[in-house]
């Protein structure tokens, strides 16, 4: 039978409607490029949505003392001098004016006494800078740039995932997928692609992120030859619901802590204040008096260790439950009640109000919260150019989770919002200029529809009996729970590997019934494919990287090594294998390097080592 | 472990019947949980749209026991251990299969809805709004698009006819959030009189009453909207005022204070999830 498949074009597709994916196709169509914004979901239905804490940005609403400068500072340093320097320059130079421009589309911040934008604390920055709506900021944000999308002329395409990007020689020229409420196939012919499709949290059990995070965007690019780095870089929020079961790895914003709310183990000892690191000691309180006294006077005290960066929080919260100090869920206390009155917590944390009483039957302005790690983030993902966010394919961009390198070992809480506007806007501003270099659109490659076809449609057609989705979703999210998790063992690692072979086979045999219709066994049999890439990718990356730094820890290399802090691992697809290499990451210039700190010279300033190479298959 | 039994709604535009599912069940548990189960287990096929799972996306709405509501916020333990538990797709649109309806009435209605404009910065370059001020508009911003308050309004939910020329709480919703917003400068009274159909609706407040959010969508965004359209549009002063300076100044009557505000309507407890 012949497949009719459905045909577009546009100057510039963007892929993945959440704050990036938006700001892109706004920014592309502004320019002039006739657009198209194809996503998953429903329109404004992006994991954006779940952000809950604020948008980071210098505003200086709150502390005259903060500025970019600041900002940069905390980023880098936040993310274990691993970051792309340019990249955390731009954002913290520009998401100021991206945060103004929501509040130009009708977004309604939280005001200060005098009609500003009001700023909150949050972990790892040094002075109150997330400009916030309560804890729904991502759904304001999010409905914002949807609402002002609406009126651009951008064609949304919902509820479509995409599948593969073709290509002629190194270059994007469209990209195929499927509707996924009738299964009808469909092409994009197009002269710039942006990415914007987040991460793959979903291949972990105990996660945040929705079941639209399966990594489609990353696995994808590979395919198309992109380069990507730091694939070992996953952020396990430290606070995620523990309890009851069905809810466990919702998120619990950081903003509970950057409004007063301290951690507490099962012997009510606030434990923070045993793990601060070296590296951030002079800048935080060593007693509880110091810390509850900065919340107000930040001029002549040091931040609570409750806001360390998240990497070193999850890894305290695991250290105190193995320790046998956890909660009676496998968590631990998270108390705001006995330090902020009801009727505050209520006005500045509604949501999480409503998200206890609603879920876990628990009054969060009367008890504390049991709270454990999640995996929340991927600060790897796609190398991209900090510029124009280029991908190393031609005509391919990337902005937001999928795009790596601005927040380095680890994100810090509130740069992600500012990260998806400023590099949402850039991408959309490369694609729109990459396409109209392009006279016209390319012929799509014939032989790599017929090819995404046969992929899209192969469930349907193997043989009666066949594996079942669901379960080797299932598998898959115990091995990288079990293996590849907060702590890293290359026993472990090895072990991921092998099993990811093995699933990899068996997805290769998944069957599904039913017809194709709005059938999620046979979406989740192709999200499956990209989740096994992503994964794979990951336990590679965190073998190779034989230290801990931010998102990433090895119990058999626990050290932060010198050498490894100038390194970026870059994992590519050469003939079919993934090929890891590691190379230098370039170092800041003298002024930006001059803001890091006098402990950060020796980290940030090892010689780039020569690029060694070596194949794993 | 437990076991839960759920009747499902399976089917498409061709037509569908309800089909029992036993599935066992964990503690805490929601309505979505369970039919993550039945996906899982007994119907791999078992459409059904969900994101967030914590009432924050809106994504899986559906009329659990005829009830408009978002299963991932209805916990199984409110129901009686072995009370029946119908799962259907919302009824005011057409089903594409299962529990997922197509719901693009909402997205052309909201293309009808002149944008947001800012009004002029002040002259130090900011834009000031009070707490005070904006915090009448956010109770409107909470809205997730879950569309349980257009599935339940009636004027469209029995009459597919009235959705040309209606638009539905969501959209009032909407409006009134632009309306009162401090900071907007378009005009949109004509519209909302002679387009939307505000006028069809009777202040049932059966939208209020589902709203997750517990937007108060009757008393606090369709009432002072009705109002404002009486004072500029029937009132001979205003009007004529309105012709010589075009639109009036920004603010709306003062929102309804929580508790009974008409006396002919009934004021809903918001549903416990």
């Amino acid at each position: 039978m012949t497949e009719t498949i459905d045909r577009h074009e546009y100057d510039v597709v963007v892929i993945g409607a959440g704050g990036a994916g938006i700001r892109a196709a706004i920014e592309a169509s502004a320019q002039g490029a006739r657009t198209a914004l194809v996503c998953k979901s429903l329109f404004g239905k992006a994991h954006t949505v779940m952000a809950e804490g604020g948008i980071a940005a210098a505003l200086r609403n709150v502390w005259k003392e903060d500025s970019w400068e600041v900002h940069f500072r905390d980023t880098m340093r936040g993310g274990k001098l691993l970051s792309n320097w340019r990249m955390a320059q731009l954002h913290a130079q520009e998401a100021p004016d991206r945060v103004l421009e929501l509040e130009e589309w009708g977004a309604l911040f939280d005001r200060t006494e005098d009609g500003l934008i009001l700023q909150r604390d949050f972990g790892g920055h040094r002075y109150a800078r997330l400009a916030h709506v309560g804890d729904r900021t991502g759904l304001e944000m999010i409905r914002t740039l949807q609402n002002h999308a609406v009126h651009k002329g951008i064609d949304v395409h919902m509820e479509c995932t995409i599948r593969r990007l073709l290509t002629d020689g190194d270059a994007v020229t469209g990209c195929t997928g499927y509707w996924r409420g009738t299964g009808q196939l469909v092409a994009f012919g197009a002269k710039a692609i942006v990415l914007a499709t987040g991460g793959f949290g979903k291949a972990w059990k105990i996660t945040s992120n929705s079941w639209e995070y399966t990594g489609d965007g990353i696995a994808m690019a590979l395919d198309a030859g992109a380069d990507l780095i730091d694939m070992e870089m996953t952020q396990f929020h430290p606070t995620g619901m523990v309890w009851p079961p069905s809810v466990r790895g919702i998120l619990v914003t950081e903003g509970v802590r950057g409004d007063g709310g301290t951690l507490v183990n099962s012997l009510g000892r606030r434990f923070m204040f045993d793990y601060i690191p070296d590296f951030f000691r002079k800048d935080t309180a060593p007693t509880e008096d110091e810390a509850d006294r900065w919340y107000t006077d930040k001029a002549n005290n040091r931040r609570t260790p409750d806001l360390l960066p998240r990497d070193e929080v999850a890894r305290a919260i695991n250290a105190e439950v193995k320790a046998g100090r956890g909660s009676p869920h496998g968590g631990v206390f998270l108390d705001i009640a006995s330090r902020r009155d009801a009727d505050y917590i209520r006005r500045r944390l509604p949501s999480m109000y409503h998200q206890f009483k609603e879920l876990a039957d628990v009054d969060i302005t009367a008890s504390a919260m049991e709270v454990g790690p999640t995996l929340h983030y991927l600060m790897g993902g796609v190398r991209v150019e900090a510029d124009t966010a280029a991908t190393t394919v031609p005509g391919l961009f990337a902005a937001g989770e999928v795009a790596a390198g601005m927040h380095g070992a680890n994100r810090l809480g509130g740069n992600s919002l500012s990260d998806l506007l400023v590099f949402g806007r850039r991408a959309g501003l490369g694609a729109a200029a990459h396409a109209a270099t392009q006279r016209s659109w390319r012929r799509p490659d014939e032989a790599q529809v017929a090819l995404s076809t046969r992929e899209i449609l192969a469930p349907f057609e193997r043989p009666e009996v066949g594996e079942d989705p669901y379960q080797l979703h299932g598998l898959l999210q115990r091995t990288m729970q079990a293996n590849a998790g907060i702590i890293r063992t290359e026993d472990e690692l090895t072990r991921v590997l092998a099993d990811i072979g093995k699933l990899r086979a068996r997805a290769l045999k998944v069957r599904v019934s039913g017809g194709r219709t709005y059938n999620p066994a046979w979406h989740l049999a192709l999200d499956l494919l990209s989740m096994l890439t992503c994964a794979e990718a990951t336990a590679l990356a965190a073998l190779r990287r034989t230290e801990s730094r931010g998102g990433h820890t090895r119990s058999d290399f626990p050290a932060t090594d010198l050498a490894w802090g100038s390194k970026n691992v870059v994992t590519r697809r050469r003939d079919g294998v993934l090929v890891l290499t590691d190379e230098p990451i370039p170092a800041p210039p003298d002024d930006l390097h001059r803001l890091l700190g006098d402990d950060a010279p020796e980290q940030a300033r090892v010689e780039p080592e020569l690029v060694i190479e070596a194949a794993r298959s | 472990m437990t076991e839960a039994t759920l009747r499902v709604w399976r089917g498409d535009r061709d037509g569908g019947a309800f089909e029992d599912y036993t599935v066992p069940t964990d503690e805490g548990m929601v309505v979505l949980d369970v039919i993550h189960k039945v996906q899982e287990l007994r119907a791999p096929d078992l459409a059904v749209r969900w994101n967030c799972k914590a009432g924050k996306c809106g994504s899986c709405s559906a009329e659990i026991n005829g009830a408009p509501r978002l299963m991932c916020m209805t916990r199984m333990n409110t129901f009686d251990p072995g009370e029946p538990i119908t799962v259907s797709p919302i009824k005011a649109f057409p089903v594409i299969k299962d529990l997922v309806s197509d719901v693009s009435f909402n997205y052309e209605k909201a293309k009808t809805i002149p944008a947001f404009a800012a009004r002029p910065k002040e002259a130090d370059g900011t834009r000031r709004m009070y707490q005070e001020e904006v915090e009448r508009v956010q109770e409107f911003h909470k809205c997730i698009e879950c569309f349980l308050c257009q599935d339940v309004c009636h004027v469209i939910r029995d009459h597919d006819e009235n959705k040309m020329a209606f638009s539905g709480p969501r959209y009032f919703v909407r409006l009134a959030a632009l309306e009162m917003h401090p900071l907007d400068a378009n005009d949109r009274m004509e519209l909302i009189r002679a387009k939307q159909g505000l006028g069809f609706c009777n202040i049932t407040k059966c939208c209020t009453e589902v709203c997750p959010e517990h937007i108060k969508i009757t008393d606090n965004a369709i009432i002072p909207l009705k109002e404002r359209i009486v004072t500029e549009f029937y009132d001979p002063l205003a009007w004529a005022k309105r012709r010589v300076f075009g639109r009036s100044g920004r603010g709306l009557p003062p929102a309804a204070a929580p508790g009974p505000s008409s006396p002919h309507s009934r004021e809903p407890e918001p549903p416990s999830a």
